[in-house]
């Protein structure tokens, strides 16, 4: 997960410890690449909260891994208005293809993990998916192919 | 001939650029907004008809109205931007083309409440949005629109912008709140409202992103403009995302009260490959879908609902004749079942044996009483959760087996879909 850690300090104004928990657990995340039981443990030393606490705030939010990912995370998007112009599962079947690996796995060379997701709010430009923090829209298997290939999959 | 208003700036190039905004007549309702006292400019607000754009059409001036003037509290502004709802994208195109409309929305209605803190919240995913939000509020301190003493006014108005971690929940005021307090995003009991007891115990002015661009508009062109436009109920101009089996999908700024009809096949082209329209969803997925025969309901709070659905965040999902329905709802409640924060049961295990019902349909495994089973379930769940998902999350399996019952029947029966899919 790539998130640009300055700007994210810079904008945690809030005096309240509790209250930059999200904001931390972006920045461990980044570091070490997912939230490992020493991650969170850190966080939650930092903060002043217990590893409990911390643990299941970040369980909650799908965006915390709490596994090991892989360098790009491919999430695809299999809401109803993707599904409705040719997206979700045709989408999804390309991909696992491509990287053979199911969702939920990354690939052996841990480059690579792969994710349906629910709506990413550009239904207006379906089908669309997110490789790490981007958002690509119009999907079709050539233009995947061409992102994955760009990738280096 | 309506010209949009909120979306006018989207389309220029750098519309995003603080210069780009200042040289569009951008923060001249501020300048207004400081001449007047901020009870007027309550007023204005309330005679304008706004209603919040977020899902729950709550009258803004009301809520402004609600937030107390004599206890000496800090006052805060919570600025939602997690558009969650599926069929929705009207939020993200504004904050990601021209958050300083927004900004400039939230000085006017800190100024008239008396809040000197806002906090915007944003969608994880959201993440060109979060730089967007970033960028603007840093050159907002820097051109003297956010900081102390603003533009001479004596008013001070600090502004951060927080990033939410994938939650559906979260876009619900009160989970958003939790969500800000760096807590997992269960909503509130109601009451207290935020506008008592909000983020960090202190009254909160919560609105939606499209709520928020109203308002500079109010402020500069008026509220008997603002009132002008739209239905008797339901006032001004309205960004309806439009998605799915038509030939132009996007956002489209038009009046309240604009038919279904003139949205899809004037505005977005009409359906793909000139076939039928089977369905519509008038306003994200949490809103009873449609047949073709109710196309000539205006968009509007009201007549939605006479019409049996909602106008909800006025995303609007175009089905074709090709689309199964079984697999619609199928596939609408897997988000609910998914989204649920586990918070309450009805909706914890509601939402998932929906889901395993409509499955179970989908796939040839029905059990004969399966519809009849759902139906009663969603009564079960509708009204007897903590917050609205629950009368949210009934929705697309209710209102598909009301207007195409058959074909849930003829997957138990056949084990297939009529439609062919």
């Amino acid at each position: 997960m790539a998130v640009n850690s300055t700007s994210v300090t810079n904008h945690v104004r809030d005096p309240k410890t509790r209250a930059m928990l999200l904001a931390a657990l972006y920045l461990a995340q980044e570091q070490h690449g997912w939230l490992s039981p020493e991650a969170i443990r850190r966080v939650a030393a930092r903060l002043e909260l217990s590893p409990g606490q911390v643990y299941s705030t970040a369980s909650f939010y799908t965006m915390f891994k709490l596994e090991p990912q892989g360098k790009y995370l491919v999430q695809v998007c299999e809401g109803l208005s993707c599904y409705l112009v040719g997206g979700a599962e045709p989408i999804i079947q390309h991909i696992v293809q491509r990287l053979k690996i199911k969702p939920g796995e990354t690939t052996p060379d841990g480059k690579f993990t792969l994710e349906v997701v629910q709506c990413l709010a550009a239904c207006g430009t379906a089908p669309a998916l997110r490789i790490n923090d981007e958002l690509y829209e119009n999907m079709t298997p050539e233009a995947i192919d061409e992102l994955l290939d760009r990738l280096g999959s | 001939m309506f010209e949009p208003v909120l979306t006018r700036n989207i389309r220029r190039p750098a519309s995003e650029k603080i210069l780009t905004y200042l040289a569009n007549g951008g923060y001249e309702a501020v300048k207004l907004a400081f001449t007047k006292p901020p009870n007027e400019l309550i007023d204005m607000v309330k005679r304008s008809g706004l209603r919040g754009r977020g899902g729950a059409g709550f009258p803004a001036g009301t809520k402004w109205g609600f937030m107390p003037t004599n206890t000496g509290q800090q006052k805060i502004v919570a600025v939602n931007t997690d558009e969650g709802e599926p069929g929705t994208f009207k939020d993200r195109e504004i904050v990601e083309q021209d958050p300083h409309q927004i900004i400039e929305g939230v000085i006017i209605a800190a100024y008239a409440i008396g809040a000197n803190r806002a906090y915007v919240y944003i969608r994880g995913e959201f993440f060109l949005g979060f730089k967007r939000w970033i960028k603007a509020i840093a050159d907002a301190y820097e051109y003297g629109f956010l900081g102390k003493n603003i533009l001479g006014s004596g008013f001070d108005l600090d502004m951060s912008v927080h990033r939410g971690a994938g939650a559906y929940i979260c876009g619900e005021e009160t989970a958003m709140l939790e969500s800000l307090e760096g807590k997992a995003g269960n909503p509130r009991i109601k009451p207290p409202y935020p506008a008592q007891v909000g983020l960090f115990g202190l009254p909160t002015l919560v609105h939606n992103i499209e709520t928020l661009a109203c308002i500079p508009q109010i402020i500069q062109l008026g509220s008997e403009w603002f009132a002008s436009i739209g239905t008797a109920e339901s006032k001004g101009p309205k960004i309806f995302s439009v998605s799915g089996h038509v030939n132009r999908p996007g956002n489209y700024e038009l009046p309240l009260g604009t038919t279904l009809r003139e949205i899809i096949y004037e505005h977005a082209g009409g359906i793909r490959n000139d076939r039928q329209l089977k369905a519509v969803i008038p306003g994200g997925i949490s809103t009873p879908m449609l047949t073709a025969q109710f196309l000539d309901v205006p968009m509007a709070f009201e007549t939605l609902k006479q019409a049996g659905s909602e106008l909800g965040t006025g995303a609007i999902i175009v089905m074709d004749e090709s689309t199964c329905m079984v697999e619609a709802a199928r596939r609408m409640t897997k988000f609910f079942a998914h989204e649920s924060c586990g918070h309450c049961t009805p909706c914890r295990l509601g939402a998932t044996r929906l889901f395993e019902a409509l499955n179970r349909i989908e796939h040839g495994q029905g059990l004969a009483d399966d519809v009849d089973r759902t139906l009663e379930l969603a009564t079960g769940i509708d009204g007897r959760t903590f917050c609205p998902m629950g009368a949210a999350l009934v929705n697309p399996a209710r209102s598909a087996i009301t207007h195409f019952r058959d074909e849930f029947d003829y997957h138990i029966t056949h084990k297939h879909c009529m439609t062919g899919v």
